[in-house]
């Protein structure tokens, strides 16, 4: 389990982290959101003992990660996949972690060989790595304290599509035996295939957090019509929000009944009418990380009032 | 990839978890980063190599009546003293030049630790560069120049000195290493330091200061004679300016900083 309390971190007179305030319960994977810069990084160094908060608290499997007496074989770190030795040899570079936290050595052959890096790769030094080779030797290492905790930077940057779902797999199966996950990402589409939970952080403050149907408590409807016109009306006269969208089709925000209903009301006929949770999902994840800049924030800032704020 | 999943729970105690890596294992560890990869093993061999170069050279110039083990002796602990400070420094500063101190530091959070082992395995490494140097002079010597009268006259202080010598160096690289945290300006400043020092010192004003706080000559004559009570009471002053001190500051330094790079 992981718990932080009011993290707060000021580098070089900027805030880069402020009052970030999570848990993460085992069983589940946690996606953490962000744009680059925003206060990811900061946020799992600080995690590990790494980087010394200026206020609030982290917690980990129920205490300082710094009081673990050993705690490369509780809780398994990716923070970048390029930090190695780049003169050391890859099944090298784990077999030294190993050798620290007393792991014996069979195992660095077993993750080199779940990791898929053959006796070639094994042998050459990480320098000669490409970056998707270095961040499975980062899987590896992460993997190799037989770990209850995994937390991981960006683990998906360099993997080819097969690597991610390979990925996916392995962090579900983690999970489902008990296993505590945190991972983040800049891009939506790789926390939202394999997390739990979401947290999104801008500018350096948690935006939102909360399971993918918790975060789209407001739902929208693409529709698409033959007389647009007289469905801009209609939306209008019911009351709703509509913007325009790719194609002639018209983003109405509401559940696709009510766009229905308020069709009907003006006899204006559908020719479609589709729920659209993924552009709703990737759209609060822009506007939630671009500060506001939307045009449509304040409507954002009404259905999650929690958010209030956070966004100025 | 391999597609196999493991299906074992997520491991509820079991042994070793829970206890702290012992300070004899961080030592083999840190020993082992100095030898695994391409520039540390280098400078090892490179170490043993000049050794026996310069000893051999050393031998074949000269008169073989003065191919005393004290006269050899200076020669040759040359190439280690000058090159165990910048394995040293590269100890410390490869964790941030090569940013593993992420990893090095996250498995071993307290940082003074590290730092302890990292000072020890260096010291171990000091003394085994010691015992290589000693062992290729001696040999050198009984080879070339066997029967010299007095060849091993003050064998022993002077073996005591060297490693006083080298340990030294040793120490001095590491802290300067913590202090800088960047291999190349604390190479620089290694070399650049006591030479500076050395002419700052060498003004008349300074004539009485001079032999108090100039390091390089103080371990300079280690490994030329037997040192006097009085040259011992120089060298512990300037050990302590330019060893002691950088140390604390570097200790200082480590447990405190970020590592973010």
């Amino acid at each position: 389990m992981i718990q932080t309390n009011g993290l707060t971190k000021q580098l070089g007179g900027r805030t880069v982290v402020s009052n970030v305030t999570f848990r993460c319960e085992p069983g589940t994977v946690t996606g953490f959101l962000g744009p680059n810069g925003a206060g990811k990084t900061t946020t799992m160094r600080m995690l590990v003992g790494l980087s010394e908060p200026d206020s609030g608290t982290a917690r980990i499997l129920g205490g300082r990660y710094r009081d673990l007496p050993n705690p490369g074989r509780r809780v398994g770190i990716l923070l970048d996949a390029s930090a190695q030795h780049a003169g050391r040899r890859g099944r090298e570079a784990l077999a030294v972690s190993a050798h620290t936290m007393g792991v014996p050595a069979q195992r660095v052959d077993a993750l080199l060989e779940l990791v898929g890096l053959d006796e070639t790769a094994a042998r050459r030094r990480v320098g000669k790595y490409s970056l998707g080779m270095r961040q499975r030797l980062g899987f590896a290492h992460a993997l190799l304290g037989d770990p209850e905790v995994l937390i991981l930077d960006e683990p998906a940057n360099g993997l080819d599509p097969q690597g991610m779902r390979w990925m996916r797999g392995l962090l579900r199966n983690f999970a489902d035996r008990g296993g505590t996950v945190l991972l983040s990402s800049h891009l939506l589409a790789e926390v939202e295939a394999v997390a739990d939970r979401m947290m999104i952080i801008g500018g350096g403050r948690i935006q939102a957090q909360g399971t993918r149907a918790e975060l789209l408590t407001e739902s929208r409807t693409i529709v698409e019509a033959d007389d647009l016109a007289g469905l801009d009306a209609a939306m209008h006269r019911g009351g709703l929000a509509t913007h325009p969208a790719d194609g002639d089709r018209r983003l109405v925000e509401a559940e696709p009944e009510v766009v229905a209903r308020a069709a009907m009301a003006d006899g204006v006929v559908l020719r479609r009418l589709a729920p659209a949770e993924d552009a709703g999902l990737e759209r609060l994840f822009f506007e939630l990380t671009t500060g506001g800049a939307s045009p449509q924030s304040p409507q954002t800032d009404s259905i999650h009032p929690e958010l209030a704020g956070a966004t100025a | 990839m391999s597609t196999t999943t493991l299906t074992a729970p997520i491991r509820v105690n079991t042994a070793g978890v829970h206890a702290r890596p012992g300070l004899g294992r961080l030592v083999a560890v840190e020993l082992r980063k100095m030898v695994d990869t391409r520039a540390g093993f280098r400078l090892q061999v490179a170490m043993v190599a000049l050794t026996v170069v310069v000893v051999v050279v050393r031998l074949l110039v000269g008169d073989a009546a003065h191919h005393t083990f004290q006269s050899v002796l200076d020669a040759g602990l040359q190439p280690s003293a000058v090159l165990l400070p910048v394995l040293g420094i590269l100890l410390v500063t490869s964790e941030w030049s090569q940013r593993t101190g992420l990893i090095t530091f996250a498995l071993v959070p307290v940082r003074s630790r590290l730092l302890g082992a990292k000072l020890i395995a260096s010291l171990l490494l000091a003394v085994a560069m010691l015992a290589m140097s000693i062992t290729v002079v001696a040999a050198g010597v009984l080879v070339a120049s066997p029967g010299v009268e007095a060849t091993w006259s003050d064998a022993a202080p002077l073996i005591g000195q060297s490693a006083v010598n080298l340990t030294a160096g040793m120490v001095v690289g590491v802290a300067l290493g913590a202090i800088l945290l960047a291999s190349a300006p604390a190479i620089v400043l290694l070399f650049a330091l006591p030479a500076s020092w050395m002419a700052v010192v060498s003004l008349p004003v300074f004539s009485g200061v001079a032999p108090w706080t100039d390091y390089a000559r103080a371990l300079g004559q280690m490994t030329e004679k037997v040192m006097s009570a009085t040259q011992w009471a120089h060298a512990g002053t300037s050990l302590t300016i330019w060893m002691v001190l950088p140390l604390l500051i570097g200790a200082w330094r480590i447990t405190r900083r970020e590592i973010a790079s």
